[in-house]
């Protein structure tokens, strides 16, 4: 369903990405991780077709990101870092103008609208400025845009960051609802957050695949489980590049 | 950058324009600047051309103002197009979209043009009271109407191109204002003449030309010249080709 074929990205003299290649299979819950600088979000934007690799291709459900751009990114739902959202609508308008952006017809648009706010649980808010929002429901706003076309995988970039454990909860429960249909890449830096809801981890470091496995496998391979397993990759990654 | 991908330039038409109309009108904006221009036009009209001293059922003092009050008051308007998106994030999430970039592009020039055609219909009273005056050439005052609604396109898309350069509103008015100038300025027979007496009167004509004024002129004579048609038509393809341009970089990895 989504097939990353040695993806490249540099800025400058700067590699941000290289030669990165995995894929994702319908069901299957990937959690990004990394640490800061490590390629994550540049490899989310490219796959989500915002910034172009300079080599390499993403396949997303049959379409080529590099050849077939807008095909590929209508199969797509995409929560960018910091959830970016127009803060002078209200999430109700918002959300028809991503609708309507995916082509949906009026009386789809409605019946998506309705979906994805009972689903992201913003219907108390759902009329007020985005802008007078907190930061969580600002995320759960995001998080329906990216739902309303109801696509086949999803690329979410943190999240539940600024959500509340209650709300952190019934995100949780909206990914595992969907799993089963959807394949889900979900980039975050809460460890905790894995278990709970991957059932596949990738390290990335340096813009390179590090570790791929299942967060059982990869919390078992050391003493202090998920945590140490992914500072130590880190560690090891720095240690080969000095 | 101009593709001929139908389906999703008119679904990123349909998307700008609706996300950018509600953008307008949300926020004081679009009721603050129409406000603005209609007083600024008035004084300057009423004031500055003595309108009433002319004694003539003639638009000619109101329509004079026209490209220099625009070569301002455009730029403000499409100023926050694509340089807000820079600077607030959004256009990641607009270059997520499967619409095609020029739709985008067109999407929010258009809403843009709304307001500016709000603008121009909100001056009717003018048109009104020239009648009232004596017997108006309704007409030729139409077709000058038409054409100050097509240069203001024309200034807009130089607004919204510039915008698309930079995360500052605030330089990419100060810049649009610029090159506004140039392109108003340029028909002036203050500069028009400088230039034919330094280099010739073919170089005074040339630069004449391209200006928005040279073209506005003769609309205001009640002439409709299909040069001036196209002259506006094709600056506002070539900004809308540069516009595409610049937001597209943004995918190379360009703020």
């Amino acid at each position: 369903m989504l097939d990353l074929q040695n993806l490249r990205k540099a800025f400058d003299d700067h590699i941000a990405v290289t030669d990165l290649s995995f894929n994702l299979q319908q069901g299957e819950v990937l959690g990004f991780l990394g640490q800061n600088g490590a390629g994550k979000s540049t490899t989310m934007r490219m796959v989500s077709g915002v910034l172009e690799p300079d080599s390499g291709d993403a396949v997303i459900n049959g379409c080529s990101i590099v050849s077939a751009r807008r095909e590929a990114q209508s199969q797509i739902g995409y929560l960018p870092e910091g959830a970016p959202l127009y803060r002078d609508m209200t999430p109700v308008t918002f959300l028809r103008f991503m609708a309507d952006a995916h082509g949906l017809s009026r009386s789809d648009r409605k019946n998506a609208v309705e979906r994805v706010i009972a689903d992201a649980r913003i219907a108390t808010v759902a009329g007020k400025q985005i802008a007078a929002l907190s930061k969580g429901y600002r995320r759960r706003v995001g998080l329906a845009a990216a739902l309303i076309h109801d696509p086949p995988v999803l690329l979410l970039d943190e999240p539940t960051d600024g959500l509340d454990p209650i709300q952190k909860r019934a995100v949780r429960a909206l990914v595992a609802r969907m799993a089963p249909d959807k394949a889900i890449v979900i980039s975050t830096h809460t460890l905790d957050e894995v278990p709970a809801m991957c059932s596949r981890v990738i390290v990335i470091d340096q813009g390179r695949v590090v570790a791929d496995d299942t967060p059982e496998a990869l919390s078992k391979s050391k003493p202090g489980g998920l945590e140490e397993a992914f500072i130590s990759l880190a560690e090891s990654q720095e240690a080969e590049t000095c | 950058m101009l593709s001929l991908d139908w389906r999703g330039t008119l679904t990123g038409i349909k998307a700008a324009w609706r996300r950018e109309i509600s953008a307008y009108f949300a926020t004081p904006l679009a009721y603050v600047f129409i406000a603005i221009f209609l007083l600024v036009l008035g004084i300057f009209t009423w004031d500055l051309s003595r309108f009433f001293d002319t004694g003539a059922a003639d638009l000619g003092p109101f329509f004079y103002w026209h490209p220099w009050l625009f070569m301002m008051f455009m730029p403000a308007l499409a100023m926050r197009l694509w340089a807000e998106e820079a600077s607030h994030g959004t256009s990641e999430l607009l270059l997520s979209l499967p619409v095609n970039l020029t739709g985008l592009v067109i999407g929010k020039l258009l809403a843009a043009w709304t307001v500016a055609a709000m603008a121009l219909v909100l001056t009717f009273p003018w048109w009104v009271t020239v009648n009232i005056l004596g017997p108006a050439d309704n007409a030729a005052i139409a077709l000058t109407y038409f054409m100050s609604l097509i240069m203001a396109g024309a200034y807009l898309a130089i607004g919204a191109a510039v915008s698309a350069l930079t995360r500052s509103a605030v330089l990419a008015f100060v810049s649009g204002v610029l090159v506004a100038f140039v392109l108003t300025a340029a028909g002036w027979p203050l500069v028009s003449g400088a230039v034919a007496e330094m280099f010739g009167a073919s170089a005074g004509d040339a630069i004449a030309q391209f200006s928005f004024l040279t073209h506005f002129e003769t609309a205001q004579r009640g002439v409709l010249e299909l040069r001036g048609l196209v002259f506006f038509f094709g600056f506002i393809v070539l900004c809308v080709a540069l516009n595409t341009l610049f937001v597209g970089h943004r995918r190379g990895g360009a703020q």
